[in-house]
């Protein structure tokens, strides 16, 4: 399960409320950005580029490590910028056709490459987010728990964290969320997504 | 001094052709034939691992016969092509039509100014969003380059088949089953012998699927399609 959140900030305004973060990479494996957001989608779009140019030439997919390895080199590629103030850090997760299992890779911004085996969380909000996974994370979560679980981190870090965007009831804009497995991957529709938000928010009021 | 000897463009020319439909005509076919949902795409090849068909980019799928280095450099080429300017325009900007006047391009300048020309024969065909939009576009050893209708042929006796199809062919889109049917039962009556589902490659540019309009059909599948 990857989810992300939908606001873009400029210093201390808010420079985009809708916002996609999270991007299918191929038929296996998804990407969230987080940092600067120019560098971030273009990175984006080359690395979904690069793998399908592979496939075709070859006639097979890389290997899910392989992958993972072309996208730390290409944050590499990007240090120099990364001097000047442009930060590019992604998140990195798929379904590793080869092993039969999910896969998360983080990387840091000289490339570097570690692999999670449980959750992990980035950018501004992401240190808020990962308390919430702390506390509630199992390895049994079906697929509806997980969804929730995403959610609702994305929800507390939006409230601890001024550039993470919570939920816009006003507007109707959620965070995007999807899931990868072994039949590929697929996106979380939105009317599902609001659907889990209004329960929470009920809950919530119950609560206070 | 020893006179260099003097042969006539045409007579260099003819040569050249005939060496490389001499070596085009000694491989096996394929045949590309537009069916209700796409384009379909069978060529006779015992290998189950070098492909003669493959993708090029969403709804663009190129073929080539002949010597197979040198239409998997060709191949090679049309793939960086159409990554390159879809990642710099839009994916949209990809078309079969400027893929084949860059092959046409090659095969003409390797034809006049090489000593050997490209023993190969290519198609370059896409799947349109309507029934009527598909393009198939077949380009020669020469660079020369043929718009066709319904269907195409390459390699092997190309010429025989093509003549084969124009009888039985209508004008009619085929349901796939029919098209895949078509396509084996030419192949068959060239070779004139049976032909097993392994040794045939398929695969189709079809129009119903999401992205990426490119699908193989594995052997068993097309055994299902054929008998079901």
């Amino acid at each position: 399960m990857i989810a992300g959140d939908r606001r873009a900030t400029e210093g201390f305004q808010i420079a985009g409320r809708q916002m996609e973060k999270v991007f299918r990479v191929d038929a296996y494996s998804a990407i969230a950005i987080a940092g600067t957001a120019g560098p971030a989608i273009e990175m984006v779009k080359l690395f979904q580029t690069e793998l399908e140019h592979y496939e075709k030439l070859e006639g097979l997919q890389l290997s899910y490590e392989g992958k993972a390895n072309k996208l730390g080199q290409m944050i590499k590629a990007n240090l120099p910028m990364v001097f000047h103030g442009l930060i590019v850090i992604p998140i990195y997760v798929g379904y590793d056709v080869r092993r039969g299992e999910g896969r998360i890779f983080k990387y840091d911004i000289t490339g570097g490459r570690y692999e999670e085996s449980e959750y992990h969380a980035i950018g501004s909000g992401g240190k808020d987010a990962r308390n919430t996974m702390r506390e509630h994370y199992r390895k049994s979560l079906e697929e509806e728990e997980a969804l929730k679980l995403a959610l609702l981190a994305l929800y507390n870090a939006a409230e601890e964290d001024v550039g993470t965007g919570g939920p816009d009831l006003i507007r109707g804009i959620y965070p995007t969320a999807k899931v990868v497995n072994g039949e590929g991957i697929t996106d979380i529709e939105d009317p599902r997504i609001a659907a889990l938000y209004a329960a929470l928010i009920v809950e919530r009021k119950k609560e206070s | 001094m020893p006179l260099p000897y003097y042969v006539s463009p045409e007579q260099m020319m003819q040569d050249k052709a005939e060496y490389a439909k001499k070596g085009i005509a000694k491989g096996r076919s394929i045949i590309a034939m537009e069916y209700l949902d796409g384009i379909l795409l069978v060529a006779d090849n015992p290998s189950v691992s070098l492909y003669k068909i493959s993708e090029i980019y969403d709804n663009i799928a190129f073929s080539g016969a002949g010597k197979y280095s040198e239409f998997e450099n060709l191949r090679k080429a049309g793939i960086r092509h159409a990554d390159l300017k879809g990642f710099m325009y839009s994916r949209e900007d990809v078309t079969a039509r400027s893929l084949a006047n860059g092959y046409s391009q090659t095969l003409g300048t390797i034809f006049s100014q090489e000593l050997k020309p490209l023993e190969v024969e290519i198609l370059v065909v896409q799947v349109g969003e309507g029934e009527q939009g598909n393009e198939l576009y077949r380009i020669s050893f020469d660079g020369s380059i043929f718009d066709e209708r319904g269907f195409a042929v390459i390699g092997g006796r190309s010429e025989a088949i093509q003549v084969h199809l124009k009888d039985q062919y209508k004008n009619e889109k085929p349901p796939l089953k029919q098209a895949l049917n078509l396509c084996v039962s030419a192949l068959e009556t060239m070779t004139n012998q049976k032909l097993s589902f392994e040794g045939l490659e398929v695969a189709v540019l079809d129009r119903t699927r999401i992205g990426r309009k490119f699908r193989r059909i594995l052997p068993p599948e097309s055994q299902l399609i054929l008998t079901t």
